[in-house]
């Protein structure tokens, strides 16, 4: 009854209205669709946009004043604005040399291991996206968003050499390092074309989420190899050489840990549901790997202490990085769980056993974490929560071991060990030629009266008479 | 019994703590002080100006000794702060008429 009422409705208006109007008003409909996808369209660009430029000074924020303020209150007093403005340095040097070089070697086109210099100058970097990194957002935003990444890399290194490094060695060492070892890891893992790329078709698809290769295993490994190659400071490990304030750390990892969320669920790419998986899983993973550190720490020594507490959640933090977008909740308590446990005890026991100068812990918390999350990836990746690896058909395979991909296992192996020889190797030859060239060392009086004053001329707490 | 106080460089503490250990000194007192005697101060900078800070950081270690032990413990220190160049610090040695241990009244060297 209503079909044929429905029927006649439609008779009556065609015979009405003249065949030039319903062509007219299909073409409306069309156009109005049209201008209605092109606002979905906006829409879910301009969102994702927010995310991504809110994630990229969230990053920033991890370097200073987080990682800043960390590094510097593990340092003795003499030394810390000399190890504060290292990292700070890096926010601006890396910067400057991103948008002249290095953004066109790690993202640019170019062969399995380095980009090519299209992009020189930031040239072809405008408001159009590159589908091939993310394609609601600026190719711009990519770019900046990146650049973080490449800014607190370095930072992280200055860990394994605080206190002894010349400012101007740390300089050019960070600009080689910047060059030689992140730009090819970054474009292997990340970038078009990458040997390690798992999005975008590589020989070998390493998964790393947010950078548990790229930034935590090339910082840390070339740690050890500056802390060995340096040596130890004056008097390492006789004097104690106790943080001057644990207090300044404390507020550094609380601002590493909430800079984290950038890091790692911005590393989605977009606001969508793989961007609150990653936020979950880093959340879950740090705080895990806070109870595996301090109980580690806890059954050995008697205490928990605020200093293990906040290594912890680093520790987490950095063995969370390559699996946040890949695991749900629960592998990353473990992760996060073995992580701090075993940071600890790389920390407490492998340095003093072999008794470098790691001064920081970059190594042993960055190094062995990352490297730690990178393996573990390959164990707990699920294509339930980001179905990465397809056949020819678009059907979703299996993404890690549990998934029931135990070859991801062997490719994770293959990323790590490309970072650890990169690191070794490029961080060995950027010594040599630094020390060959202005020499990484500050003499041992300097390093005795400390950075602040023979570096910087100035002092971190000022000492007045009258005050 | 002697009181020593010896103004020495902050790089040299752990020496002469270890130095002193040796000898058997027992106990000190550990002050991180500014000063200066003949040697110069430094330059700072803030913001372009300059500034001269003639204060150094220093650290004062006072130890009381019985008599017999005093010339060991400067020979000591001397031996572990030197460096032979200015800045090195000085001994003062000056008599203490007396010690009293806190925890029971004890007086004399045994309260040393």
């Amino acid at each position: 009854m209503r079909n044929r009422l429905v029927l006649g409705f439609i008779v009556i208006t065609f015979l009405i209205a003249p065949s030039v109007f319903a062509q007219n008003s299909t073409a409306g409909t069309d156009a109005r669709l049209a201008k209605l996808e092109a606002a979905t369209a906006d829409a879910k660009s301009s969102a994702d946009n927010a995310w991504m430029l809110t994630s990229s000074a969230l990053v920033l924020m991890m370097t200073g004043p987080g990682l800043a303020l960390f590094y510097g209150g593990l340092v003795r007093k003499k030394n810390v604005l000399g190890t504060m403005v290292q990292s700070f340095a890096m926010m601006a040097v890396i910067t400057i040399l991103w948008g002249i070089v290095s953004f066109s070697l790690a993202f640019g086109s170019g062969n399995g291991f380095i980009g090519g210099l299209h992009n020189l100058f930031l040239h072809g970097v405008g408001v159009q996206p590159d589908a091939d990194y993310a394609a609601t957002i600026p190719l711009q935003t990519f770019m900046v968003y990146q650049l973080m990444f490449a800014i607190i890399t370095p930072a992280l290194i200055t860990g394994a050499f605080a206190e002894r490094m010349k400012f101007s060695a740390m300089l050019l060492f960070m600009i080689l390092w910047s060059l030689i070892v992140y730009s090819p890891m970054a474009h292997m893992v990340w970038g078009k074309g990458g040997l390690l790329n798992a999005s975008l078709g590589g020989r070998f698809p390493c998964l790393d989420f947010a950078g548990g290769t790229v930034v935590h295993v090339t910082s840390g490994v070339s740690a050890l190899v500056c802390a060995l190659y340096l040596g130890k400071r004056v008097g390492y490990p006789k004097e104690a050489m106790t943080p001057h304030s644990v207090v300044l750390s404390f507020v550094g990892a609380c601002l590493l840990w909430v800079g984290w969320f950038g890091f790692n669920a911005g590393s989605a790419l977009a606001a969508g549901s793989l961007a609150t998986s990653a936020f979950v899983a880093t959340h879950f993973g740090a705080a895990a790997a806070v109870l595996g550190w301090s109980g580690a720490e806890w059954l050995r020594n008697g205490k928990p202490s605020a200093l293990g507490a906040i290594s912890g959640a680093v520790a987490g933090l950095v063995a969370i990085t390559p699996a946040a977008g890949f695991v749900g909740p629960m592998p990353a308590m473990v992760i996060g769980l073995v992580a701090g446990a075993f940071c600890f005890f790389m920390v407490a026991t492998v340095k003093a056993r072999f008794g470098y100068d790691d001064s920081l812990d970059a190594f042993g918390v960055h190094g062995t974490g990352g490297t730690l999350g990178a393996l573990l990836t390959g164990v707990f990746a699920a294509s339930a929560i980001n179905p990465i690896f397809k056949d020819a058909q678009g059907n979703t395979l299996p993404s890690g071991l549990i998934d029931g991909h135990p070859g991801q296992l062997l490719n994770q192996a293959i990323g790590v060990i490309i970072a650890w020889v990169l690191a070794i190797v490029g961080t060995l030859v950027i010594l040599k030629i630094v020390d060959a060239t202005i020499g990484l060392r500050v003499t041992e009086d300097e390093e005795v009266q400390g950075l602040d004053l023979t570096q910087h001329g100035e002092e971190g707490y000022s000492w007045e008479v009258t005050a | 019994m002697i009181k020593i106080e010896a103004i020495i460089q902050t790089s040299k503490l752990e020496a002469v703590k270890d130095a002193l250990h040796e000898i058997g000194v027992e106990g000190m007192t550990v002050l991180e002080v500014r000063g200066h005697g003949r040697q110069k101060g430094h330059t700072e900078f803030y913001r372009g100006r300059e500034y001269t800070v003639d204060l150094i950081p220093k650290i004062k270690l006072e130890t009381v000794l019985p008599d017999t032990m005093v010339e060991k413990a400067v020979q000591a220190i001397v031996t572990a702060a030197r460096t032979g160049k200015i800045g090195d610090g000085k001994i003062f040695l000056s008599k203490v008429d007396e010690a009293i241990r806190i925890r029971n009244d004890e007086r004399g060297e045994g309260a040393l």
